[in-house]
């Protein structure tokens, strides 16, 4: 009987072992890298959250509105919002992520110019919203209509691809803390986005990223704000359930 | 150019070494890269950097085209007099752009 209990304190214990194991790319980085991160002066990332501040304030296109005539105060408001995208988006019944909303904000609400993917504008509007959920939990949108596209999102992780024909699993699942060459590999987990990347020189998307790895594997890369690339976000974050967001992040 | 962020002890004591930091936002074109269209984009980067104390300058760097964007320059001086301190970076077209910070003494 003893026995039994011990056993079944094991395998209760296994789920919670299991989500320790889950680490940050932040574990994976140098100490001078993981040093730039932390203070809030030496990481370029605050920089965009600076500009992104300027910006949420500033009236723009046919409205004049600003983003806080709306939303108000965005360290209020705009807590866990980033820790929850992709949503539903019930205008176009589709998953959207949160560059998407911003770029819905601004063209139909706010009646501006839709601000460029990877543009300045848009990166630094999205890192000042999702810098608002530094330090909580990731908590994926319940939204059942979305669930779909979550296994899209995982079928694309384990699907190989290009010339190399790899899979995003076969790296950052298989070989996750080993090295590619002399990068180290991490587990793939979208804790920091938008981050700064020291090898971009400049704050980068998720999305970007994936273009990144995909163009590495020499895979077609997939669009920015595609479905399949919201499919694959969708994916990671509901993986990463549960880690704290660092954004913005730096990463070498 | 555009924003910089900098770090100046608030208060210091006198005859105190004091670290200050400051991040300017520039992108540090280099000159050499080319662009989409296979045109060298321009020369685009800070030159120099110079901080005055009171007046007096107290740290100045040239910038040269491998120095990185988003700039990260950081020095000590000694906390001599409450005052100002005035940053100035200028780019090769001459443009400067300046930012103060104050410094209580006691």
């Amino acid at each position: 009987m003893n026995r039994l209990v011990a056993l079944w304190l094991v395998c209760a214990a296994l789920p919670a072992a299991a989500q320790d194991a889950r680490k940050s790319g932040f574990a994976f980085m140098g100490p001078d890298t993981q040093a730039m991160q932390t203070d809030d002066l030496a990481n370029p990332g605050m920089l965009f959250v600076l500009e992104g501040d300027a910006l949420w304030k500033a009236p723009v296109g046919a409205s004049q509105k600003s983003c806080a005539s709306c939303h108000g105060d965005a360290p209020q408001t705009m807590k866990g919002v980033a820790a929850r995208y992709p949503d539903f988006d019930e205008a176009t019944q589709a998953p959207i992520d949160l560059a998407g909303r911003i770029i819905q904000c601004r063209a139909e609400r706010q009646g501006a110019a839709p601000p460029q993917r990877e543009g300045h504008e848009l990166l630094a509007l999205t890192s000042y919203v999702a810098h608002q959920s530094r330090d909580l939990a990731i908590a994926p949108a319940q939204d059942a209509r979305l669930a779909s596209a979550r296994a899209q999102g995982a079928a694309l992780y384990s699907t190989r691809m290009g010339q190399l024909n790899f899979s995003c699993a076969q790296c950052h699942d298989d070989n996750a803390g080993g090295h590619l060459g002399a990068a180290p590999i991490p587990q793939a987990h979208p804790t920091g986005y938008p981050l700064y990347r020291l090898e971009w020189q400049a704050l980068g998307s998720l999305q970007r990223r994936f273009r990144n790895c995909l163009s590495g594997m020499r895979a077609e890369p997939i669009s920015a704000g595609s479905a399949d690339a919201i499919a694959l976000e969708l994916f990671l974050m509901d993986r990463a359930t549960g880690m704290k967001l660092e954004t913005p992040a730096v990463r070498p | 150019m555009a924003r910089a962020l900098i770090n100046v002890p608030q208060k210091a004591k006198r005859g105190e070494i004091i670290e200050i930091k400051t991040l300017m936002s520039h992108p540090m074109e280099t000159g050499f890269r080319p662009g989409m269209d296979g045109q060298l984009i321009p020369r685009d980067i800070i030159e120099k950097f110079v901080c005055t104390y009171n007046g007096e300058v107290v740290f100045s760097a040239q910038l040269y085209p491998a120095i990185t964007a988003n700039p990260f320059i950081s020095f000590t001086t000694i906390a001599t007099d409450s005052g100002t301190l005035v940053f100035s970076w200028t780019d090769n077209k001459g443009d400067t752009q300046v930012q103060t910070a104050s410094i209580q003494v006691e």
